[in-house]
């Protein structure tokens, strides 16, 4: 797998059957149909959306960040990227991406990892893994806390060194950028589009990502 | 020493850990790779989080000073020992699928106990003997394998990374359930199936000292250190605490 396929889609927003704008800091939990495009779009550009995917018909498998990692044998995701559950079933392919590359390590800001990363102080404030949780509480069917492996952060720049460093980088998203993905088995994404205002990763004014999906 | 164990090639083990232990693991050569996940003993709904534990030390290896952190920002374990100086926290454990691909296929029937274990049926055993599920699979620490990256993201098994006697020593910060694979590693190139056994030793640990380098690594050390403290303030007698 090389990296930094930059790869536009012949999909045309219009003939989506689906179009949704979700505004920072809110949760999304949907079913993907085997077969079924998604896009994610970033409007405004070093926006994170944290994303996690789960096997619709056994929800207990998980996206798995190591597995997926591992088996392409790269940190980054970009076109052509297999994402796999902890079983190894392939759950959704990327066919589409205009950015190049897409954190897998990073993970999703929580309450308690905020106040480890920024102050004690910080425990009190909007974060991603509280809108994973609400989303899992609303939809019931037995999904727990336990289900939130490390997810994927769509648009995220996190480069890690050869002498074992790792940073937030700048983004290398912009304006109208987006990931297009194909499922491979009928997926559930789970998404907070990232609402924290500790990471200067989106400059500190988090910002809507637009969700598109065609059937074929 | 308290306690001593040795996880033959393809061996498994897990058990609970009581708090303020130190686990010494140690390999009899290069090669050797120990995949292993983290628990809070009694409340598992609290485990490892590879992603906090990278992020908030800005790392992508573990060594000494490093810890490794809950999600829930607490510290579970540190590492105050180390002769390798990385250790892979990124890379998943070995499958079935990749075992049999790699090794060639064996089986019981016709290769007794010196069939090849994969990492993916050791956890399974282990995370339902615990009285865990499936679901609760998840990202491992390989212990004494090194992966290289390139700036594209690429990564490469690091051979010869280890050698004989090399340790590494954990601290316990917490009450911990520890599952363990002695299986190689994901991406080791080798078309041998390892056969390095790993001790594990487990004696007392001294007390959290105020100048302890894992707690000073960096101030997101110290605060899911006090964040680990504060939290035992709930369930144990203050004077039994490390640091008041």
């Amino acid at each position: 797998m090389t990296t930094m396929q930059l790869t536009r889609s012949d999909r045309n927003p219009q003939t989506a059957f689906y179009d949704k704008t979700l505004p920072a800091g809110i949760g999304w939990m949907h079913d993907l149909k085997k077969g079924q495009a998604f896009r994610i779009v970033d409007l405004s550009g070093n926006q994170a959306a944290d994303t996690l995917l789960y096997d619709t018909k056994n929800p207990n498998d998980h996206y798995s960040a190591a597995r997926t990692i591992t088996e392409q044998k790269n940190l980054y995701l970009t076109t052509g990227s297999m994402l796999m559950a902890e079983s190894g079933k392939p759950l959704v392919k990327l066919t589409a991406d205009t950015v190049g590359r897409h954190d897998t390590l990073g993970g999703a800001c929580s309450s308690q990892s905020n106040t480890v990363r920024y102050a004690h102080e910080r425990a009190a404030m909007h974060n991603c893994r509280d809108t994973f949780m609400l989303e899992l509480a609303k939809r019931g069917e037995g999904y727990a806390k336990r289900d939130l492996a490390p997810n994927i952060n769509f648009f995220m720049n996190v480069p890690v060194t050869s002498e074992g460093g790792l940073s937030f980088a700048d983004g290398i998203s912009s304006p109208g950028a987006y990931v297009e993905m194909v499922a491979e088995t009928d997926t559930t994404v789970l998404i907070s589009n990232c609402p924290q205002l500790n990471n200067p990763c989106s400059g500190f004014n988090p910002t809507p990502i637009r969700l598109l999906i065609w059937n074929k | 020493m308290k306690w001593r164990h040795t996880l033959q090639a393809g061996g498994k083990w897990s058990g609970t850990i009581r708090k303020g232990s130190l686990i010494k693991l140690t390999t009899n050569g290069s090669g050797g790779n120990l995949a292993f996940m983290l628990f809070h003993a009694t409340q598992k709904e609290e485990r490892y989080s590879m992603p906090d534990t990278l992020k908030a030390q800005n790392t992508s290896k573990l060594t000494k000073g490093n810890v490794l952190m809950s999600d829930n920002g607490r510290v579970m374990a540190s590492i105050v020992e180390d002769t390798v100086g990385w250790h892979d926290p990124v890379s998943s454990y070995i499958t079935r699928k990749q075992t049999d691909k790699k090794y060639g296929e064996t089986s019981f029937q016709e290769h007794s106990n010196e069939w090849h274990r994969s990492g993916e049926e050791n956890f399974a055993i282990e995370l339902i003997r615990q009285g865990l599920e499936l679901r609760d699979m998840g990202p491992v620490v390989n212990v004494f394998s090194k992966v290289d990256y390139q700036t594209t993201g690429a990564m490469a098994f690091s051979t010869n990374h280890s050698k004989e006697g090399d340790y590494i020593v954990l601290r316990t910060e917490m009450d911990l359930l520890l599952l363990c694979s002695n299986t190689p590693h994901p991406l080791n190139p080798s078309k041998i199936y390892p056969s390095k056994f790993i001790h594990i030793e487990v004696s007392d640990a001294p007390p959290v000292a105020k100048n302890d380098r894992c707690v000073n690594h960096c101030e997101e050390n110290k605060r899911a250190f006090e964040n680990t403290w504060m939290f035992e303030l709930l369930t144990e007698k203050s004077e039994n605490l490390v640091l008041k």
